[in-house]
């Protein structure tokens, strides 16, 4: 990529984030925006340290709240690729010191895509007593050229949390290959909730794990999956629970419609006759009793069937 | 004026007949209930005018403002105003109470849904921004589903155990909700056990094993039903075809 002018990289910013419906942050707001392999833009507030070197074709990114601090406001990443084509791989290192706490909320932008390919590579440590609430909104353009391919690992200490949330529900989603595992400490808590939406002929891969190793340690993992057309979708949620006391529930949702297809495999394994893990999972069409309430008030069936859609995915 | 009738109504599940041979008729403006013991088919009737899946193949017919509404979907007949209160409210995982309320409402106002959440006796500050999910109660998602109703101003509504699972001190919302309706020009055919809920209502329809038995002023039917009506042998059973023709003969 050939070096940009300041005039250029503002011009960039600008479209990245008028293409998640954002504005400019504030100077008490921490951002960083990522257009292909290049850093545009970064503020940073105290307790918040950011590196970031380009590599080929992608950022290496390292994070760290120090140790006592809580950030006040969420930190906002926004990566992306703007033409139509091209590949982004993010490498990030992130540590939550001791009793710091943070939220981090993502936007990963390919309003053009036609051929994009973004790989995330994300390792994520937890120490003790720290919490992160990480949201991942990823905008693609109707056509679904995206290849997705998260990839995160997360170390949960005592007493530390962990909230995930990676939501795909504007434009075609393409092809998602998430893959995240945490492992969780005593009294530690990870909690991660996918929503998507897949269209045309999309195809979602979904593996979201959790190791509740430490005694007293909870997990949920959920997802909430609508699909139509010819999309499918494999969901392969799992909990391995060790801990005395631990905790586990794995929740999937799917509906289908038109000729897509749902696969759901949820995994529970209990190693500890003191812990306790359930799961329950719902495939199919929409709910004939949630169908006919909002029928019985005058909607028709695309529109009760949109309104359910747009409530699961919400 | 008639607004409902239902013309020697049968349907007839895994050889059981659930309903045989039902006619009434549904005054405009006033308040009926159908009164019977459990498994009487009071439900049944309800799903049946409603158009539900599984209450669709009857014969006989159903008249709503003079014109059969038998060939018509569950949503035309809800857009000709007619509309259920389920007895078993549905739960909606992640949809606003704001947006279930004002789904079939002409008008999508904040203030209209905040409007039948009073009327239902809920805050709206508490509500409005939930969804109606399990977080819920099933009470509460009972009063939110009557907001709706309230805010879709049907002519008729069936009203499927409307207390049920409603707390003794939240009963009184649900008759402020049927008043208002009434006023409000709605008809309503109430469907309830509880004689609280059945003082609201003006003439009753006692039903058993499907069959009309009597019907008249509330009270009259009220005082039959609890001191004369004899247990009924429900249909299914090998004594029904007695029993329901000594209904028959009544």
């Amino acid at each position: 990529m050939s070096e940009m002018t300041s005039v250029d990289k503002e011009a960039l910013i600008s479209e990245l984030l008028a293409s998640i419906n954002e504005h400019k942050y504030g100077p008490d707001i921490a951002h960083i925006e990522v257009h292909g392999n290049e850093v545009l833009g970064k503020n940073l507030v105290e307790g918040l340290e950011v590196e970031s070197a380009s590599i080929e074709n992608g950022v290496e990114v390292s994070i760290r709240v120090k140790k006592g601090y809580t950030i006040k406001n969420p930190v906002h990443f926004c990566f992306g690729i703007i033409p139509d084509n091209g590949v982004q791989r993010i490498i990030t290192t992130t540590v939550i010191e001791e009793g710091a706490h943070a939220q981090f909320m993502a936007h990963c932008t390919f309003p053009n895509a036609v051929n994009v390919q973004h790989i995330m590579q994300a390792s994520i440590q937890l120490e003790k007593g720290a919490s992160l609430s990480y949201f991942e909104r990823h905008v693609h353009g109707p056509e679904g050229g995206v290849t997705i391919k998260p990839v995160t690992r997360v170390t949960i200490a005592e007493d530390a949390r962990f909230s995930t949330e990676f939501e795909l529900i504007k434009g075609a989603a393409g092809i998602i290959e998430l893959d995240y595992e945490a492992e969780c400490d005593k009294n530690a808590t990870v909690d991660m909730l996918t929503r998507i939406f897949g269209r045309f002929g999309d195809r979602i891969h979904i593996r979201e794990a959790a190791n509740l190793k430490g005694d007293g340690a909870v997990g949920v993992l959920t997802s909430h999956i609508a699909l139509k057309n010819s999309a499918s979708a494999v969901i392969e949620n799992e909990i391995v629970a060790d801990g005395s006391y631990s905790r586990g529930h794995v929740d999937c949702k799917e509906i289908v419609q038109d000729q897509a297809v749902a696969r759901a495999i949820p995994i529970v394994q209990v190693n500890n006759h003191l812990a306790h893990v359930t799961h329950e999972a719902a495939i199919g069409s929409v709910d004939s009793k949630q169908l006919e309430t909002l029928l019985s008030r005058g909607l028709n069936e695309d529109e009760a069937t949109e309104l359910i859609i747009q409530g699961l995915l919400s | 004026m008639n607004l409902l009738e239902t013309k020697n109504l049968t349907l007839v599940k895994d050889n059981r007949p659930l309903l045989n041979n039902l006619s009434l008729e549904i005054w405009e403006g006033h308040i009926h209930a159908i009164i019977g013991p459990n498994g009487a088919g009071k439900s049944t009737l309800a799903n049946t005018i409603m158009g539900l899946s599984g209450y669709r193949d009857f014969s006989g017919d159903i008249l709503f403002m003079g014109e059969s509404i038998k060939g018509l979907s569950v949503d035309e007949r809800a857009r000709k105003g007619i509309t259920l209160l389920f007895q078993e409210p549905a739960r909606f995982e992640g949809l606003g109470v704001s947006q279930f309320i004002l789904a079939g409402a002409a008008k999508k106002s904040t203030s209209l849904a905040e409007e039948a959440l009073h009327k239902a006796g809920l805050a709206p500050e508490r509500y409005l921004k939930r969804a109606v999910d399990k977080t819920l109660s099933g009470g509460e998602r009972k009063r939110i589903e009557l907001a709706s109703i309230y805010a879709m101003k049907p002519r008729l509504v069936l009203m499927d155990e409307p207390d049920s699972g409603v707390d003794i001190d939240s009963v009184k919302f649900i008759f402020s909700v049927i008043k208002e309706l009434r006023k409000e020009g709605s008809t309503v055919l109430l469907i309830t056990h509880s004689p609280e809920v059945l003082k609201h209502a003006d003439h009753a329809f006692l039903i058993c094993a499907g069959t009309l038995v009597d019907k008249g002023e509330m009270a009259r039917m009220f005082d039959y039903f609890n001191g004369k009506c004899v247990p009924c042998v429900h249909v299914g059973t090998p004594e029904s075809e007695i029993q329901l023709k000594s209904l028959a003969a009544v």
